[in-house]
């Protein structure tokens, strides 16, 4: 059986817009849920939720113009925007950017989301009642569609090979790269960009997640204590939303491939390393018991 | 330049972000501006919703420039 590693790493998440940085907050303590601000929550049972903080780049915030054009972000709702920057930070961290058309088509894209577009297809619903259905944008499905967090990935970088994603809820992004991690074992492909994306904060998904008794509700005063799992106060999810990408590789694709520059972070122990030797270790193929 | 050309080239810019100098009376949306077909499709959206008009299909397709939309709005709008 081919053996798979994972030589890439990439996130956008509540805590910041990479992974040293969220990896680091994370080692703090800290936590990414704040009272939600950007909608009206005073007659929702939960108010609170994660969320990416929107900056320039500077401490930890997502810049999102440095991986999408502005008129590009436009068309799609934010979880691709996320999948997008996660992907392109998890290439640059492998060192993988295929030129030939024998390596784009062994490189795949599996990128899944639990829940995808949501807030879009709110907004669109509001144009269709309230002036039609010719107001409709030619954008609304694609950008809304769950499977084009790996389209755009795939278009962007010249990844021609497989373009699956996944929609199994929280394990969504776990699954996909199980899944991917398979398809290279089954030699389907050589290199596979997996994750997850998630953008459901929005007024519709509070209330939906709610009236399921799902979220945590008893912590609207204290935001940062509402996500305690295994907690004898735990009283439901605290929402977030993010994208957590990995590049995984066949071994020897990998370890042939050491002799490119790999810029490294520190940031993990789950990290194949192909520069070095003896082989890595078995964190480094956790995505074989997924 | 005329003031439907004007709004017209604020839109094309508006919504290709297209480069300013680049947006002339003879530049082609696809060809010249970086759209791509539902590029399109929401310009002629964007003129609709500017100019208060409705713009068919079929003289849709034949909007292909800056020029050919400013020539369409100045005789609908007339």
């Amino acid at each position: 059986m081919r053996r798979v590693v994972i030589t890439g790493l990439g996130m956008v998440s509540p805590l910041g817009a990479d992974v040293d940085t969220t990896w680091q907050r994370i080692l703090e303590g800290r936590s990414g849920a704040s009272r939600i601000s950007t909608f009206e929550v005073d007659d929702l049972p939960c108010q609170i939720a994660c969320t990416v903080p929107r900056g320039d780049g500077s401490d930890g915030t997502f810049d999102a113009d440095r991986f999408m054009e502005p008129k590009e972000q436009r068309k799609v709702d934010d979880f691709i925007v996320f999948a997008v920057a996660a992907a392109q930070q998890a290439l640059d961290d492998a060192g993988w950017h295929p030129e030939t058309y024998d390596e784009q088509i062994r490189s795949g894209v599996m990128i899944g989301s639990g829940i995808g577009g949501l807030g879009g297809i709110v907004d669109a619903a509001y144009v269709l009642r309230d002036k039609g259905p010719r107001r409709i944008s030619p954008f609304f499905i694609p950008g809304r569609l769950i499977n084009l967090a790996s389209g755009h990935v795939s278009i962007r970088h010249g990844l021609r090979g497989p373009n699956h994603s996944v929609v199994t809820a929280c394990s969504t992004g776990s699954h996909a790269i199980g899944d991917a991690s398979r398809l290279i074992m089954l030699g389907d492909a050589d290199v596979m960009v997996a994750g997850g994306a998630e953008s459901p904060v929005c007024r519709i998904s509070v209330a939906g997640f709610s009236a399921c008794r799902a979220l945590s509700t008893g912590f609207n005063d204290r935001p940062t204590e509402g996500s305690r799992p295994y907690d004898r106060d735990r009283d439901g999810f605290v929402m977030g939303e993010g994208a957590g990408v990995v590049v995984l590789e066949e071994l020897e694709h990998a370890l042939r491939a050491a002799r490119r520059s790999m810029p490294k972070s520190s940031a993990t122990a789950c990290r194949a390393t192909p520069t070095t030797s003896p082989p890595p270790p078995r964190t480094a193929t956790a995505p074989t018991a997924a | 330049m005329s003031d439907i050309a004007e709004r017209v080239k604020k839109i094309v810019i508006d919504n290709l972000g297209a480069d300013p100098e680049k947006v002339t009376m003879e530049a082609s949306f696809i060809e010249d501006l970086g759209a791509d077909s539902l590029d399109t499709v929401e310009l002629v959206m964007a003129f609709e919703e500017e100019f208060g008009c409705e713009i068919p299909d079929d003289a849709a397709d034949t909007i292909q420039t800056v020029g050919d939309a400013v020539n369409y709005l100045t005789k609908a709008t007339a």
